[in-house]
């Protein structure tokens, strides 16, 4: 059986900020009822209802998604949560891709939410438990820990240096300046970035993204559901996702190959044969600049190992000939509310390929883009490839 | 010349400032959870634990994929088959990369004074390439660090072990 054809037809966000005063149901509610409104669909036609948030311990709520559900608008709906960590906000869109590519139903409204501001007074403490609870949790880890020791290795055997990761921070802080929802727009040197306080070397302050509450929700639609509401439906015509084993510490952290499977997947799916060529911008994860280098390479839209050399070309600048990256904003700029995050990314491609960016819109009437997230135990890849026609 | 579809938008999201709510400016809750869970090791990690105890590094082979992994497993996460032996690695390995942590786990920083921790992940000798595992290295300078440096296991006296991952105390480079 073909699978149909699924289009995004609206999108909804909130301001990604530090602490909002709204609680995720709340944030969820308004995000969800902006990405209604924007597509002038009325709460009944939505059948399906697929909600995608990061870890409970954030919140200190369990089950999360069931508190989360009546702000997500779920009641009496077919409601899921789905979660694959820091995946999780382009799994959503995935997940809803399934309900309406399946034929089971005609629209999904796709909620993310996240409250990380509860786990107080930060949420980092909140990671301990993620790790194998006997042979790691004894030694004190922290997930800024292993994403140093993922840089350390990227960089150093890759040959490149701080400086062309620190460029990473700057370039993505300064497109969030053109995003009206960014928690940490700043215009900002590298010199900036590398005399920030020092974590856990090599990783500097400047060099990781917020933490962050906020909400992001899109609109899904059959093909001929779609038609009814817009002129300029955007369709999602590829998804992927792999996850690696969760002995980390045993596979080499230079190359995330399971994010090339992923996109392999969604590539596939989408008739992608030269992702170089085919592809006009992407939304690859940044929660740290480093992870947007890694990134590209498993997205295949730099060499192995020569993603910093590209980027220093100015190939993944916003106004470059390339193909422009996290012309958002990303996670570095706009804010990192886990799961929202990844949402935020696919709802930049639906703005980008309708020419809706504002300020933000690359050159070139782009046709076709790809958005990624990454979590768990540094280990799955999600993708989603979307176009216009 | 694109529109812009959240021009005009009134976006949700009320950004609080700390001090107004570290001063109880706007109304929240407090929860401290105290929760104690007791996580039972299994069968393959109180092996390789047993192993420890013992000053012994413990591997589980398959001989399908021919792989000697660390920590022990009872069954092979790749060829999805019960693994077929286990066996003695030794106590030395390479650093496939390090870190430097400035920062406790919970975000909080060092106190002045306080040494940083030196997280690293080390491919133990003996087992197949690349099978490393998460610990620290100590009785290095940091300007001594780097990647591909072999190390040493340190083991607490044997008296003092208990059959847990900080039985190696730390790892320190092989002169």
């Amino acid at each position: 059986m073909k699978p149909r054809r699924v289009a995004i037809i609206g999108a909804g966000i909130t301001k990604f900020v530090r602490r909002a005063q709204e609680t995720g149901k709340e944030l969820a509610w308004q995000a969800s009822k902006m990405a209604l409104d924007s597509c002038g669909m009325e709460f009944d036609r939505i059948e399906s209802v697929t909600m995608g948030t990061a870890p409970d311990a954030f919140d200190g709520v369990h089950m999360k998604g069931e508190y989360l559900s009546d702000g997500s608008g779920g009641k009496n709906k077919s409601y899921m949560r789905n979660f694959v960590g820091g995946g999780t906000g382009v799994f959503a869109p995935i997940h809803g891709y399934f309900h309406v590519a399946s034929g089971m139903f005609d629209t999904c409204l796709v909620v993310t939410s996240e409250k990380m501001s509860c786990a107080y007074p930060h949420p980092q403490g909140a990671f301990l438990t993620i790790f194998d609870h006997t042979t790691e949790q004894a030694l004190k880890p922290t997930l800024i820990w292993i994403f140093a020791l993922e840089m350390n290795r990227y960089m150093t055997v890759n040959g490149i240096t701080k400086r062309d990761i620190a460029a990473v921070s700057v370039q993505n802080k300064n497109n969030a300046l053109d995003h009206p929802a960014a928690q940490v727009a700043e215009k900002l040197t590298v010199e900036d970035v590398l005399n920030s306080e020092e974590l856990v070397w090599p990783v500097h302050r400047l060099d990781i993204s917020p933490a962050s509450d906020g909400a992001c929700a899109l609109v899904l639609a059959s093909e001929h559901v779609a038609r009814q509401y817009t002129d300029k439906p955007v369709f999602i015509d590829g998804a992927g996702w792999n996850l690696d084993t969760a002995y980390w510490a045993t596979r080499d952290l230079l190359y995330p190959r399971y994010v090339e499977k992923a996109a392999r997947i969604a590539y596939d799916m989408a008739g992608i044969r030269n992702p170089m060529k085919d592809i006009d911008l992407a939304e690859p994860y940044d929660p740290f600049n480093y992870k947007m280098l890694h990134h590209l390479e498993g997205l295949l839209l730099a060499p192995r190992g020569q993603a910093a050399r590209l980027f220093k070309e100015g190939f993944y600048a916003r106004d470059g000939g390339g193909i422009p990256a996290c012309p958002s904003g990303g996670a570095l700029g706009v804010g990192n509310p886990i799961a929202a995050t990844g949402c935020m990314k696919v709802a930049e491609l639906f703005w980008q390929l309708r020419g809706e960016a504002g300020k933000r819109q690359i050159k070139g009437n782009p046709r076709t883009g790809v958005a990624q997230a990454w979590g768990d135990l540094m280990q799955v890849g999600t993708v989603i490839v979307c176009r216009n026609y | 010349m694109s529109t812009d579809a959240l021009k005009g938008k009134k976006l949700g999201g009320m950004n609080v400032k700390e001090d107004l709510f570290a001063k109880n400016k706007i109304l929240y809750s407090m929860f401290e959870p105290r929760l104690e869970y007791a996580w039972d090791n299994g069968i393959a990690i109180n092996t390789y634990l047993s192993g420890l105890k013992e000053g012994k590094i413990l591997a589980s082979v398959c001989t399908k994929c021919k792989r000697i992994m660390i920590p022990v497993r009872t069954f092979c996460e790749l060829c999805w088959r019960p693994t077929d032996d286990t066996v003695e690695v030794t106590d030395t390995g390479t650093v496939q990369t390090f870190s430097i942590a400035r920062i406790n786990f919970d975000a909080s920083r060092l106190k002045p004074g306080e040494k940083p921790t030196i997280p690293a992940v080390i491919a133990i000798d003996g087992a197949s390439e690349k099978m490393g595992i998460l610990h620290i290295l100590d009785e290095v300078k940091q300007k001594d660090l780097k990647i591909g440096m072999r190390v040493k296991a340190v083991w607490k006296p044997a008296k003092e072990r208990k059959g847990d991952i900080t039985d190696i105390r730390y790892f320190k480079p092989i002169k």
